[in-house]
Protein backbone atom coordinates (compact mmCIF):
# COMPACT_ATOMS: atom_id res chain seq x y z
CA UNK A 1 0.00 0.00 0.00
CA UNK A 2 2.73 2.43 1.13
CA UNK A 3 5.98 1.24 -0.07
CA UNK A 4 7.69 3.97 2.09
CA UNK A 5 6.43 3.13 5.40
CA UNK A 6 5.62 -0.84 5.05
CA UNK A 7 5.23 -0.38 8.99
CA UNK A 8 1.98 2.25 8.91
CA UNK A 9 -0.67 -0.62 8.14
CA UNK A 10 0.13 -2.91 10.95
CA UNK A 11 0.77 0.44 13.44
CA UNK A 12 -2.56 1.15 12.21
CA UNK A 13 -3.97 -2.53 12.73
CA UNK A 14 -2.60 -2.31 16.37
CA UNK A 15 -4.37 1.29 16.91
CA UNK A 16 -7.72 -0.69 15.93
CA UNK A 17 -7.32 -3.28 18.67
CA UNK A 18 -6.06 -0.95 20.85
CA UNK A 19 -9.29 0.88 20.47
CA UNK A 20 -11.56 -2.19 20.52
CA UNK A 21 -10.23 -4.02 23.53
CA UNK A 22 -10.28 -0.47 25.49
CA UNK A 23 -14.44 -0.58 24.54
CA UNK A 24 -14.12 -3.60 25.15
CA UNK A 25 -12.94 -2.90 28.88
CA UNK A 26 -15.24 -0.30 29.24
CA UNK A 27 -18.41 -1.76 28.43
CA UNK A 28 -18.01 -4.82 30.44
CA UNK A 29 -16.65 -3.04 33.74
CA UNK A 30 -18.59 -4.49 36.67
CA UNK A 31 -19.73 -2.16 39.33
CA UNK A 32 -18.92 -3.69 42.21
CA UNK A 33 -21.42 -3.57 44.97
CA UNK A 34 -21.77 -5.77 48.06
CA UNK A 35 -22.86 -8.82 48.29
CA UNK A 36 -26.56 -9.21 48.82
CA UNK A 37 -26.99 -12.68 48.77
CA UNK A 38 -27.00 -15.93 50.92
CA UNK A 39 -22.49 -16.87 50.16
CA UNK A 40 -23.37 -20.30 49.22
CA UNK A 41 -26.01 -19.18 46.19
CA UNK A 42 -23.47 -16.50 45.93
CA UNK A 43 -20.67 -18.71 44.60
CA UNK A 44 -23.50 -21.61 43.00
CA UNK A 45 -24.36 -18.65 40.55
CA UNK A 46 -20.88 -16.83 40.46
CA UNK A 47 -19.37 -13.27 41.62
CA UNK A 48 -21.30 -11.46 38.98
CA UNK A 49 -24.67 -11.90 39.26
CA UNK A 50 -24.19 -12.28 43.23
CA UNK A 51 -22.98 -8.15 43.30
CA UNK A 52 -25.87 -7.47 40.97
CA UNK A 53 -23.71 -7.32 38.07
CA UNK A 54 -25.89 -7.51 35.10
CA UNK A 55 -24.20 -9.98 32.80
CA UNK A 56 -21.89 -12.38 32.74
CA UNK A 57 -19.61 -10.81 29.80
CA UNK A 58 -15.80 -11.21 30.80
CA UNK A 59 -13.67 -8.41 29.61
CA UNK A 60 -10.62 -8.47 27.88
CA UNK A 61 -8.52 -8.99 31.40
CA UNK A 62 -10.82 -12.23 32.30
CA UNK A 63 -10.25 -13.70 28.18
CA UNK A 64 -6.38 -12.94 28.60
CA UNK A 65 -5.79 -14.96 31.44
CA UNK A 66 -7.94 -18.15 30.48
CA UNK A 67 -6.02 -17.82 27.02
CA UNK A 68 -2.83 -18.10 28.90
CA UNK A 69 -4.67 -21.33 30.50
CA UNK A 70 -5.54 -22.66 27.57
CA UNK A 71 -2.27 -22.08 26.05
CA UNK A 72 -0.18 -23.14 28.58
CA UNK A 73 -1.94 -26.39 28.97
CA UNK A 74 -3.75 -27.49 26.09
CA UNK A 75 -3.57 -30.90 26.12
CA UNK A 76 -4.80 -31.82 29.54
CA UNK A 77 -7.62 -34.72 29.69
CA UNK A 78 -9.74 -34.65 33.11
CA UNK A 79 -12.83 -36.75 31.64
CA UNK A 80 -15.75 -36.19 28.96
CA UNK A 81 -15.91 -32.72 30.36
CA UNK A 82 -13.23 -31.30 30.63
CA UNK A 83 -10.47 -31.29 27.72
CA UNK A 84 -7.85 -29.02 27.40
CA UNK A 85 -8.50 -26.83 24.40
CA UNK A 86 -5.71 -28.93 21.93
CA UNK A 87 -7.64 -31.72 22.39
CA UNK A 88 -10.46 -30.72 21.22
CA UNK A 89 -9.01 -28.67 18.02
CA UNK A 90 -7.16 -31.81 17.06
CA UNK A 91 -10.33 -33.79 16.98
CA UNK A 92 -12.17 -31.21 15.06
CA UNK A 93 -9.24 -30.72 12.63
CA UNK A 94 -8.90 -34.45 12.58
CA UNK A 95 -12.39 -34.70 11.18
CA UNK A 96 -12.13 -31.72 8.98
CA UNK A 97 -8.82 -33.82 6.94
CA UNK A 98 -10.43 -36.98 7.10
CA UNK A 99 -13.91 -35.66 5.41
CA UNK A 100 -12.24 -33.34 3.52
CA UNK A 101 -10.02 -35.69 1.95
CA UNK A 102 -12.39 -38.56 1.22
CA UNK A 103 -14.56 -35.81 -0.64
CA UNK A 104 -11.19 -35.06 -2.65
CA UNK A 105 -10.99 -38.63 -3.17
CA UNK A 106 -14.65 -38.25 -5.10
CA UNK A 107 -14.69 -34.97 -6.09
CA UNK A 108 -11.72 -34.73 -8.40
CA UNK A 109 -12.00 -38.07 -10.47
CA UNK A 110 -15.60 -37.71 -10.54
CA UNK A 111 -15.24 -33.87 -12.06
CA UNK A 112 -12.45 -35.23 -14.14
CA UNK A 113 -14.96 -37.42 -15.95
CA UNK A 114 -18.02 -34.50 -15.75
CA UNK A 115 -15.29 -32.02 -17.13
CA UNK A 116 -14.04 -34.38 -20.12
CA UNK A 117 -17.63 -35.62 -20.55
CA UNK A 118 -20.33 -33.39 -21.86
CA UNK A 119 -22.17 -36.12 -21.56
CA UNK A 120 -22.01 -36.89 -18.23
CA UNK A 121 -22.26 -33.36 -17.45
CA UNK A 122 -25.45 -33.05 -18.55
CA UNK A 123 -26.69 -36.53 -17.13
CA UNK A 124 -25.44 -35.09 -13.40
CA UNK A 125 -26.04 -32.04 -13.52
CA UNK A 126 -29.86 -31.92 -12.06
CA UNK A 127 -28.47 -33.81 -9.13
CA UNK A 128 -25.71 -31.51 -8.60
CA UNK A 129 -27.87 -28.02 -8.89
CA UNK A 130 -30.34 -29.98 -6.16
CA UNK A 131 -28.06 -31.91 -3.97
CA UNK A 132 -25.83 -28.56 -3.97
CA UNK A 133 -27.82 -25.94 -1.77
CA UNK A 134 -28.49 -28.72 1.11
CA UNK A 135 -27.32 -27.24 3.65
CA UNK A 136 -24.60 -29.76 5.19
CA UNK A 137 -26.26 -29.95 8.81
CA UNK A 138 -29.80 -31.26 7.45
CA UNK A 139 -27.89 -34.29 6.18
CA UNK A 140 -26.91 -34.81 9.76
CA UNK A 141 -30.21 -36.71 10.98
CA UNK A 142 -30.02 -39.31 7.54
CA UNK A 143 -26.48 -39.76 8.62
CA UNK A 144 -26.88 -40.38 12.04
CA UNK A 145 -29.63 -43.18 11.41
CA UNK A 146 -27.99 -44.66 8.89
CA UNK A 147 -24.38 -44.54 10.27
CA UNK A 148 -25.35 -45.33 13.92
CA UNK A 149 -22.16 -43.43 14.96
CA UNK A 150 -22.00 -39.98 15.41
CA UNK A 151 -18.26 -39.59 14.88
CA UNK A 152 -18.80 -41.07 11.54
CA UNK A 153 -21.76 -38.60 10.97
CA UNK A 154 -19.68 -35.61 11.39
CA UNK A 155 -16.87 -37.02 9.32
CA UNK A 156 -20.04 -37.28 6.74
CA UNK A 157 -21.13 -33.93 6.79
CA UNK A 158 -17.87 -32.51 6.63
CA UNK A 159 -17.55 -34.92 3.06
CA UNK A 160 -20.98 -33.93 1.66
CA UNK A 161 -20.17 -29.81 2.52
CA UNK A 162 -16.63 -30.05 0.74
CA UNK A 163 -17.61 -31.86 -2.19
CA UNK A 164 -19.39 -29.72 -3.92
CA UNK A 165 -16.93 -26.94 -4.57
CA UNK A 166 -14.30 -29.40 -5.06
CA UNK A 167 -16.48 -30.77 -7.87
CA UNK A 168 -17.82 -28.23 -9.42
CA UNK A 169 -14.37 -26.42 -9.61
CA UNK A 170 -12.46 -29.67 -11.19
CA UNK A 171 -15.16 -29.83 -13.70
CA UNK A 172 -15.08 -26.08 -14.96
CA UNK A 173 -11.26 -26.95 -14.60
CA UNK A 174 -11.05 -29.72 -16.90
CA UNK A 175 -13.63 -28.30 -19.53
CA UNK A 176 -11.52 -25.34 -19.35
CA UNK A 177 -8.33 -26.44 -20.84
CA UNK A 178 -6.86 -25.05 -23.56
CA UNK A 179 -7.97 -26.88 -26.97
CA UNK A 180 -4.25 -25.99 -28.50
CA UNK A 181 -2.83 -27.66 -25.43
CA UNK A 182 -4.96 -30.92 -25.68
CA UNK A 183 -4.38 -30.88 -29.47
CA UNK A 184 -0.84 -30.99 -28.76
CA UNK A 185 -1.12 -33.88 -27.17
CA UNK A 186 -2.95 -35.46 -29.76
CA UNK A 187 -0.60 -34.37 -32.62
CA UNK A 188 2.35 -35.85 -30.28
CA UNK A 189 -0.07 -39.77 -30.15
CA UNK A 190 0.24 -38.93 -25.93
CA UNK A 191 -1.41 -41.69 -24.50
CA UNK A 192 -5.40 -40.79 -22.58
CA UNK A 193 -3.76 -41.36 -19.58
CA UNK A 194 -0.48 -38.82 -19.84
CA UNK A 195 -2.70 -36.61 -21.43
CA UNK A 196 -5.08 -36.46 -18.29
CA UNK A 197 -2.14 -36.37 -15.78
CA UNK A 198 0.28 -34.53 -17.91
CA UNK A 199 -1.69 -31.76 -19.55
CA UNK A 200 -5.23 -31.49 -18.18
CA UNK A 201 -4.67 -32.35 -14.34
CA UNK A 202 -1.69 -29.63 -14.70
CA UNK A 203 -3.69 -26.94 -16.68
CA UNK A 204 -6.86 -27.74 -14.37
CA UNK A 205 -5.02 -27.45 -10.96
CA UNK A 206 -4.91 -23.92 -10.63
CA UNK A 207 -8.67 -24.18 -10.74
CA UNK A 208 -8.78 -27.42 -8.60
CA UNK A 209 -6.67 -25.60 -5.78
CA UNK A 210 -9.18 -23.22 -5.56
CA UNK A 211 -12.21 -25.78 -5.44
CA UNK A 212 -10.34 -27.29 -2.74
CA UNK A 213 -9.29 -24.01 -0.84
CA UNK A 214 -13.23 -23.15 -0.67
CA UNK A 215 -14.27 -26.08 0.30
CA UNK A 216 -11.95 -26.17 3.64
CA UNK A 217 -13.58 -23.24 4.60
CA UNK A 218 -16.72 -24.68 4.26
CA UNK A 219 -15.71 -27.76 5.76
CA UNK A 220 -14.01 -25.53 9.11
CA UNK A 221 -17.28 -23.65 9.28
CA UNK A 222 -19.23 -26.30 9.33
CA UNK A 223 -17.85 -28.77 11.61
CA UNK A 224 -18.11 -26.46 14.76
CA UNK A 225 -22.42 -26.97 14.04
CA UNK A 226 -22.02 -30.51 13.24
CA UNK A 227 -19.91 -30.85 16.52
CA UNK A 228 -22.56 -28.96 18.28
CA UNK A 229 -25.06 -31.29 16.93
CA UNK A 230 -23.42 -34.35 17.82
CA UNK A 231 -21.44 -33.56 21.23
CA UNK A 232 -18.66 -35.53 22.60
CA UNK A 233 -15.63 -34.28 21.71
CA UNK A 234 -13.92 -31.13 19.36
CA UNK A 235 -14.11 -27.31 19.38
CA UNK A 236 -17.95 -27.23 18.73
CA UNK A 237 -18.96 -29.02 21.33
CA UNK A 238 -16.51 -27.13 23.53
CA UNK A 239 -18.07 -24.37 22.53
CA UNK A 240 -21.60 -25.47 23.07
CA UNK A 241 -20.08 -27.29 26.54
CA UNK A 242 -19.00 -23.78 27.73
CA UNK A 243 -22.29 -22.45 26.63
CA UNK A 244 -23.99 -24.57 29.14
CA UNK A 245 -21.57 -23.30 31.66
CA UNK A 246 -22.05 -20.30 30.82
CA UNK A 247 -18.16 -19.39 30.69
CA UNK A 248 -18.35 -16.56 28.28
CA UNK A 249 -14.62 -16.23 28.73
CA UNK A 250 -14.10 -19.61 27.54
CA UNK A 251 -16.45 -19.62 24.60
CA UNK A 252 -14.26 -16.26 23.21
CA UNK A 253 -11.22 -18.31 23.88
CA UNK A 254 -12.13 -20.70 21.66
CA UNK A 255 -13.96 -18.53 18.85
CA UNK A 256 -10.30 -16.94 19.02
CA UNK A 257 -9.05 -20.67 18.41
CA UNK A 258 -11.49 -21.32 15.55
CA UNK A 259 -10.72 -18.16 13.89
CA UNK A 260 -6.51 -18.77 13.70
CA UNK A 261 -6.65 -22.42 12.70
CA UNK A 262 -9.49 -21.55 10.09
CA UNK A 263 -6.66 -18.65 8.61
CA UNK A 264 -4.15 -21.54 8.97
CA UNK A 265 -6.27 -23.84 6.83
CA UNK A 266 -6.90 -21.21 4.23
CA UNK A 267 -3.42 -19.97 4.05
CA UNK A 268 -1.86 -23.86 3.54
CA UNK A 269 -4.31 -24.02 0.60
CA UNK A 270 -3.54 -20.93 -1.02
CA UNK A 271 0.05 -21.31 -0.46
CA UNK A 272 -0.47 -25.57 -2.34
CA UNK A 273 -2.53 -23.27 -5.19
CA UNK A 274 0.09 -20.65 -5.53
CA UNK A 275 2.71 -23.92 -6.05
CA UNK A 276 0.56 -25.40 -9.14
CA UNK A 277 -0.17 -21.63 -10.80
CA UNK A 278 1.54 -21.04 -14.12
CA UNK A 279 1.92 -18.12 -15.87
CA UNK A 280 0.77 -17.86 -19.51
CA UNK B 1 -0.53 -38.86 -62.93
CA UNK B 2 2.01 -40.12 -60.74
CA UNK B 3 1.45 -40.54 -57.25
CA UNK B 4 2.30 -37.41 -54.71
CA UNK B 5 3.86 -38.34 -51.13
CA UNK B 6 0.76 -36.39 -50.02
CA UNK B 7 -2.32 -36.45 -52.09
CA UNK B 8 -5.48 -34.59 -51.13
CA UNK B 9 -8.38 -35.71 -53.49
CA UNK B 10 -12.06 -34.14 -53.48
CA UNK B 11 -11.63 -32.87 -49.60
CA UNK B 12 -14.53 -30.63 -48.47
CA UNK B 13 -16.17 -29.63 -45.54
CA UNK B 14 -19.80 -28.50 -44.89
CA UNK B 15 -21.40 -27.44 -41.85
CA UNK B 16 -24.57 -27.96 -41.31
CA UNK B 17 -27.24 -24.93 -41.78
CA UNK B 18 -30.04 -23.74 -39.95
CA UNK B 19 -33.42 -25.85 -40.19
CA UNK B 20 -34.76 -25.50 -43.78
CA UNK B 21 -31.67 -24.12 -45.49
CA UNK B 22 -28.97 -26.10 -47.18
CA UNK B 23 -25.74 -27.42 -45.61
CA UNK B 24 -22.87 -24.36 -45.63
CA UNK B 25 -19.91 -25.13 -47.88
CA UNK B 26 -16.46 -23.73 -46.74
CA UNK B 27 -14.64 -25.57 -49.73
CA UNK B 28 -15.14 -28.73 -51.44
CA UNK B 29 -13.57 -30.48 -54.42
CA UNK B 30 -9.94 -29.66 -53.24
CA UNK B 31 -7.02 -31.67 -54.80
CA UNK B 32 -3.32 -31.32 -54.65
CA UNK B 33 -0.35 -33.33 -53.98
CA UNK B 34 2.99 -32.44 -52.16
CA UNK B 35 6.14 -34.37 -53.10
CA UNK B 36 8.70 -35.38 -50.61
CA UNK B 37 10.87 -32.54 -49.84
CA UNK B 38 8.84 -29.80 -51.38
CA UNK B 39 7.47 -26.66 -49.44
CA UNK B 40 4.23 -25.18 -49.97
CA UNK B 41 1.98 -22.41 -48.87
CA UNK B 42 -0.96 -21.98 -48.96
CA UNK B 43 -2.66 -18.54 -49.41
CA UNK B 44 -6.19 -17.21 -48.89
CA UNK B 45 -8.41 -14.58 -47.52
CA UNK B 46 -9.87 -15.49 -43.88
CA UNK B 47 -12.79 -17.80 -44.05
CA UNK B 48 -11.48 -20.10 -47.21
CA UNK B 49 -10.95 -22.88 -44.67
CA UNK B 50 -7.09 -23.13 -45.14
CA UNK B 51 -7.01 -24.07 -41.02
CA UNK B 52 -9.38 -26.66 -41.55
CA UNK B 53 -7.09 -28.18 -44.41
CA UNK B 54 -4.38 -27.94 -42.49
CA UNK B 55 -6.21 -29.78 -39.34
CA UNK B 56 -7.80 -32.20 -41.67
CA UNK B 57 -4.13 -33.11 -42.59
CA UNK B 58 -3.12 -32.92 -38.97
CA UNK B 59 -5.79 -35.50 -38.23
CA UNK B 60 -7.23 -33.08 -35.81
CA UNK B 61 -10.53 -32.13 -37.86
CA UNK B 62 -12.43 -34.59 -40.25
CA UNK B 63 -13.32 -33.45 -43.91
CA UNK B 64 -16.97 -34.14 -44.63
CA UNK B 65 -15.79 -35.63 -48.35
CA UNK B 66 -12.32 -36.45 -49.78
CA UNK B 67 -9.76 -38.76 -48.33
CA UNK B 68 -5.64 -37.56 -47.76
CA UNK B 69 -3.31 -40.07 -48.59
CA UNK B 70 0.07 -39.88 -47.35
CA UNK B 71 3.28 -42.19 -47.99
CA UNK B 72 0.37 -44.71 -49.29
CA UNK B 73 -1.87 -45.00 -46.76
CA UNK B 74 -4.97 -42.68 -45.86
CA UNK B 75 -5.01 -40.68 -42.32
CA UNK B 76 -7.35 -41.37 -40.07
CA UNK B 77 -6.34 -39.28 -37.03
CA UNK B 78 -3.42 -37.15 -35.63
CA UNK B 79 -0.18 -38.93 -35.93
CA UNK B 80 3.79 -38.54 -35.40
CA UNK B 81 4.29 -38.62 -38.29
CA UNK B 82 2.39 -35.42 -38.75
CA UNK B 83 4.07 -32.71 -36.54
CA UNK B 84 2.20 -29.21 -36.08
CA UNK B 85 3.54 -25.57 -35.34
CA UNK B 86 0.63 -24.40 -33.49
CA UNK B 87 -0.47 -20.55 -34.71
CA UNK B 88 -0.74 -19.59 -30.76
CA UNK B 89 2.85 -21.89 -30.16
CA UNK B 90 0.14 -24.21 -27.71
CA UNK B 91 3.48 -24.39 -25.50
CA UNK B 92 2.56 -26.41 -22.07
CA UNK B 93 3.04 -22.99 -19.73
CA UNK B 94 3.94 -25.21 -16.80
CA UNK B 95 6.85 -26.91 -18.37
CA UNK B 96 10.31 -25.20 -19.50
CA UNK B 97 11.25 -25.13 -23.21
CA UNK B 98 13.25 -28.34 -22.80
CA UNK B 99 10.10 -30.31 -20.95
CA UNK B 100 8.02 -29.39 -23.60
CA UNK B 101 10.28 -31.07 -26.39
CA UNK B 102 10.80 -33.98 -24.33
CA UNK B 103 7.09 -34.20 -24.19
CA UNK B 104 6.87 -34.91 -28.00
CA UNK B 105 10.48 -36.71 -28.15
CA UNK B 106 9.45 -38.79 -25.30
CA UNK B 107 6.18 -40.07 -26.92
CA UNK B 108 7.83 -40.67 -30.28
CA UNK B 109 10.03 -43.14 -28.86
CA UNK B 110 8.70 -44.66 -25.52
CA UNK B 111 11.68 -46.41 -25.47
CA UNK B 112 14.43 -43.95 -24.99
CA UNK B 113 16.32 -42.96 -21.68
CA UNK B 114 15.68 -39.95 -19.62
CA UNK B 115 19.19 -39.21 -21.01
CA UNK B 116 18.96 -39.82 -24.58
CA UNK B 117 15.41 -37.60 -24.64
CA UNK B 118 16.99 -34.91 -22.83
CA UNK B 119 20.12 -34.82 -25.57
CA UNK B 120 18.03 -35.82 -28.42
CA UNK B 121 15.74 -32.32 -27.28
CA UNK B 122 18.47 -29.77 -26.44
CA UNK B 123 20.20 -31.07 -30.03
CA UNK B 124 16.71 -29.21 -31.47
CA UNK B 125 16.45 -26.50 -29.15
CA UNK B 126 19.73 -25.35 -29.77
CA UNK B 127 19.05 -26.05 -33.65
CA UNK B 128 16.70 -23.16 -32.84
CA UNK B 129 19.50 -21.15 -30.80
CA UNK B 130 17.43 -21.67 -27.46
CA UNK B 131 20.34 -23.31 -26.04
CA UNK B 132 20.79 -21.90 -23.23
CA UNK B 133 17.00 -21.26 -22.67
CA UNK B 134 16.35 -24.85 -21.78
CA UNK B 135 15.07 -24.01 -18.36
CA UNK B 136 13.22 -21.36 -18.56
CA UNK B 137 9.20 -20.80 -18.52
CA UNK B 138 7.70 -20.39 -21.71
CA UNK B 139 5.81 -17.00 -19.68
CA UNK B 140 9.66 -15.76 -19.41
CA UNK B 141 10.38 -16.12 -23.48
CA UNK B 142 9.40 -13.57 -25.99
CA UNK B 143 6.99 -14.56 -28.26
CA UNK B 144 9.65 -14.99 -31.57
CA UNK B 145 11.43 -17.59 -28.66
CA UNK B 146 8.33 -19.36 -27.83
CA UNK B 147 7.61 -19.91 -31.43
CA UNK B 148 10.81 -20.88 -31.99
CA UNK B 149 10.07 -23.70 -28.90
CA UNK B 150 6.82 -24.71 -31.32
CA UNK B 151 9.09 -25.56 -33.72
CA UNK B 152 11.98 -27.14 -32.31
CA UNK B 153 9.24 -29.29 -30.59
CA UNK B 154 7.97 -30.12 -34.06
CA UNK B 155 11.32 -30.40 -35.78
CA UNK B 156 12.30 -33.01 -32.97
CA UNK B 157 10.12 -35.59 -33.45
CA UNK B 158 11.64 -36.07 -36.83
CA UNK B 159 8.14 -35.55 -38.94
CA UNK B 160 7.59 -37.10 -42.11
CA UNK B 161 5.73 -33.91 -43.11
CA UNK B 162 5.82 -30.20 -41.16
CA UNK B 163 2.66 -28.38 -40.91
CA UNK B 164 2.65 -24.88 -40.20
CA UNK B 165 -0.54 -22.84 -39.37
CA UNK B 166 0.12 -18.92 -39.50
CA UNK B 167 3.36 -19.73 -37.48
CA UNK B 168 4.51 -16.02 -37.52
CA UNK B 169 1.32 -13.86 -37.57
CA UNK B 170 1.65 -12.84 -34.13
CA UNK B 171 5.39 -12.16 -34.57
CA UNK B 172 6.59 -8.64 -35.03
CA UNK B 173 8.22 -8.04 -38.54
CA UNK B 174 12.08 -8.04 -37.59
CA UNK B 175 11.78 -11.07 -35.55
CA UNK B 176 9.30 -12.75 -38.12
CA UNK B 177 12.19 -12.31 -40.89
CA UNK B 178 14.70 -13.60 -38.36
CA UNK B 179 12.87 -16.55 -38.02
CA UNK B 180 11.91 -17.20 -41.78
CA UNK B 181 15.31 -17.37 -41.63
CA UNK B 182 16.08 -19.85 -39.41
CA UNK B 183 13.15 -22.47 -40.63
CA UNK B 184 14.60 -21.08 -44.33
CA UNK B 185 18.07 -22.85 -42.89
CA UNK B 186 16.17 -26.06 -40.79
CA UNK B 187 14.27 -26.93 -43.82
CA UNK B 188 16.67 -26.98 -46.32
CA UNK B 189 19.44 -28.85 -44.24
CA UNK B 190 16.82 -31.45 -43.57
CA UNK B 191 14.95 -31.77 -46.81
CA UNK B 192 11.57 -31.41 -44.48
CA UNK B 193 7.99 -31.74 -46.26
CA UNK B 194 6.17 -28.75 -45.20
CA UNK B 195 2.68 -27.49 -45.41
CA UNK B 196 2.53 -24.03 -44.40
CA UNK B 197 -0.62 -21.37 -44.35
CA UNK B 198 0.19 -18.18 -44.51
CA UNK B 199 -1.33 -14.85 -44.99
CA UNK B 200 2.30 -13.07 -45.88
CA UNK B 201 2.96 -12.87 -49.34
CA UNK B 202 7.01 -12.21 -49.43
CA UNK B 203 6.81 -14.84 -46.36
CA UNK B 204 5.33 -17.16 -49.02
CA UNK B 205 7.89 -16.35 -52.10
CA UNK B 206 10.89 -16.57 -49.74
CA UNK B 207 9.94 -20.38 -48.44
CA UNK B 208 7.82 -21.83 -50.20
CA UNK B 209 8.57 -24.10 -53.50
CA UNK B 210 4.82 -24.02 -54.77
CA UNK B 211 2.00 -21.79 -52.99
CA UNK B 212 -1.43 -22.46 -53.70
CA UNK B 213 -4.39 -19.43 -53.56
CA UNK B 214 -7.02 -20.14 -52.54
CA UNK B 215 -10.38 -18.39 -53.42
CA UNK B 216 -13.06 -16.99 -51.14
CA UNK B 217 -15.26 -18.92 -49.35
CA UNK B 218 -18.03 -20.47 -49.53
CA UNK B 219 -17.67 -23.10 -52.06
CA UNK B 220 -13.44 -21.79 -51.68
CA UNK B 221 -11.48 -23.75 -54.11
CA UNK B 222 -7.90 -23.68 -55.11
CA UNK B 223 -7.90 -21.54 -57.89
CA UNK B 224 -4.20 -21.85 -58.78
CA UNK B 225 -0.67 -23.42 -57.67
CA UNK B 226 2.04 -20.59 -58.30
CA UNK B 227 5.47 -22.03 -59.10
CA UNK B 228 7.91 -20.20 -57.46
CA UNK B 229 10.36 -20.32 -60.48
CA UNK B 230 14.18 -18.82 -58.22
CA UNK B 231 17.00 -21.02 -57.06
CA UNK B 232 16.12 -23.15 -53.69
CA UNK B 233 19.26 -21.40 -52.00
CA UNK B 234 17.64 -17.60 -51.90
CA UNK B 235 17.44 -15.63 -49.26
CA UNK B 236 15.63 -12.84 -47.41
CA UNK B 237 18.37 -10.30 -48.06
CA UNK B 238 19.08 -10.65 -51.55
CA UNK B 239 15.38 -12.50 -52.81
CA UNK B 240 14.38 -9.10 -53.54
CA UNK B 241 16.89 -8.31 -56.55
CA UNK B 242 15.98 -11.11 -58.19
CA UNK B 243 13.24 -9.65 -60.74
CA UNK B 244 11.22 -12.82 -60.71
CA UNK B 245 10.60 -11.84 -57.18
CA UNK B 246 7.91 -9.19 -57.95
CA UNK B 247 6.71 -10.74 -60.88
CA UNK B 248 5.93 -13.50 -58.20
CA UNK B 249 4.83 -11.24 -55.55
CA UNK B 250 2.74 -8.92 -58.26
CA UNK B 251 0.76 -12.23 -59.15
CA UNK B 252 0.30 -13.56 -55.60
CA UNK B 253 -1.41 -9.83 -54.75
CA UNK B 254 -3.39 -9.49 -57.25
CA UNK B 255 -5.33 -12.73 -56.96
CA UNK B 256 -5.48 -11.54 -53.30
CA UNK B 257 -6.90 -8.00 -54.26
CA UNK B 258 -8.91 -9.03 -57.18
CA UNK B 259 -9.32 -12.31 -58.48
CA UNK B 260 -9.73 -14.13 -55.44
CA UNK B 261 -13.49 -12.44 -55.53
CA UNK B 262 -14.04 -14.19 -59.19
CA UNK B 263 -14.30 -17.84 -57.95
CA UNK B 264 -16.97 -17.17 -55.11
CA UNK B 265 -20.01 -19.38 -56.40
CA UNK B 266 -19.91 -20.60 -59.09
CA UNK B 267 -17.06 -22.27 -60.58
CA UNK B 268 -14.84 -19.89 -62.63
CA UNK B 269 -14.96 -20.69 -66.05
CA UNK B 270 -12.88 -23.52 -67.85
CA UNK B 271 -11.55 -23.76 -64.23
CA UNK B 272 -10.52 -27.79 -63.59
CA UNK B 273 -10.63 -28.33 -59.84
CA UNK B 274 -8.92 -31.63 -60.06
CA UNK B 275 -5.95 -29.75 -62.13
CA UNK B 276 -5.90 -26.28 -60.83
CA UNK B 277 -3.61 -24.24 -63.31
CA UNK B 278 0.17 -24.16 -62.74
CA UNK B 279 1.31 -20.51 -63.28
CA UNK B 280 4.69 -19.36 -63.30
CA UNK B 281 4.71 -15.66 -63.44
CA UNK B 282 6.50 -13.63 -65.56
CA UNK B 283 8.53 -17.32 -67.26
CA UNK B 284 6.88 -18.80 -70.39
CA UNK B 285 3.74 -20.97 -69.68
CA UNK B 286 1.93 -18.63 -67.89
CA UNK B 287 -1.45 -17.60 -69.66
CA UNK B 288 -1.61 -14.62 -66.64
CA UNK B 289 0.86 -11.46 -67.43
CA UNK B 290 -0.11 -8.97 -64.97
CA UNK B 291 0.64 -5.31 -65.54
CA UNK B 292 3.27 -3.87 -62.77
CA UNK B 293 1.21 -1.34 -60.98
CA UNK B 294 2.51 2.17 -62.10
CA UNK B 295 4.05 2.98 -58.93
CA UNK B 296 6.70 -0.16 -58.84
CA UNK B 297 7.19 0.27 -63.02
CA UNK B 298 9.85 2.96 -62.31
CA UNK B 299 11.84 1.01 -59.70
CA UNK B 300 12.13 -1.94 -61.11
CA UNK B 301 12.09 -0.54 -65.17
CA UNK B 302 15.75 -1.58 -66.05
CA UNK B 303 15.09 -4.90 -64.70
CA UNK B 304 12.18 -5.31 -66.27
CA UNK B 305 13.23 -6.28 -69.70
CA UNK B 306 15.83 -8.23 -68.97
CA UNK B 307 15.25 -12.08 -68.68
CA UNK B 308 15.07 -13.81 -65.75
CA UNK B 309 18.11 -15.31 -65.51
CA UNK B 310 17.71 -18.28 -63.55
CA UNK B 311 16.73 -21.26 -64.84
CA UNK B 312 13.11 -22.67 -63.36
CA UNK B 313 12.90 -26.08 -62.40
CA UNK B 314 11.34 -28.87 -64.27
CA UNK B 315 8.15 -29.64 -62.98
CA UNK B 316 4.74 -30.25 -63.84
Amino acid sequence: MNAKRPWLAPLLSLVFFAVFVGLWHLGTKQTVGEVIVDPEYAALIGAAAATGGQSAMPGPVDVAVKLWEHISDPFYDRGTNDKGIGIQLGHSIARVLVGFGLAALVAIPLGFVIGMSPLVYKALDPFIQVLKPISPLAWMPLALYTIKDSGISAIFVIFICSLWPMLINTAFGVAAVRKDWLNVARTLEVSRLRTAFQVILPAAAPTIMTGMRISVGIAWLVIVAAEMLVGGTGIGYFVWNEWNNLSIANIISAILFIGLIGMVLDNTLARLGRAVTYKE
Amino acid sequence: MTQHFLQVEGLAKRFPGPKGKDDLTVFENIHFGIDKGEFVCIIGHSGCGKTTILNVLAGLDEASDGTVIMDGKEIYGPSLDRGVVFQGHALLPWLTTLKNVEFGVRSRWPGWSAQQIEEHSTKYLEMVGLGSALHKKPSELSGGMKQRVGIARAFAIQPKMLLLDEPFGALDALTRGTIQDELLGIVQATHQTVFMITHDVDEAILLADKIMLMSNGPYAKIAEIVEVTMPRDRTRSTIHHDPQYYRIRNHLVDFLVNRSKDFAGAAAAGHDARHPPVVRPGLEGSAEVVPMPAHLQSLSAKDADRPAPLVSKASA
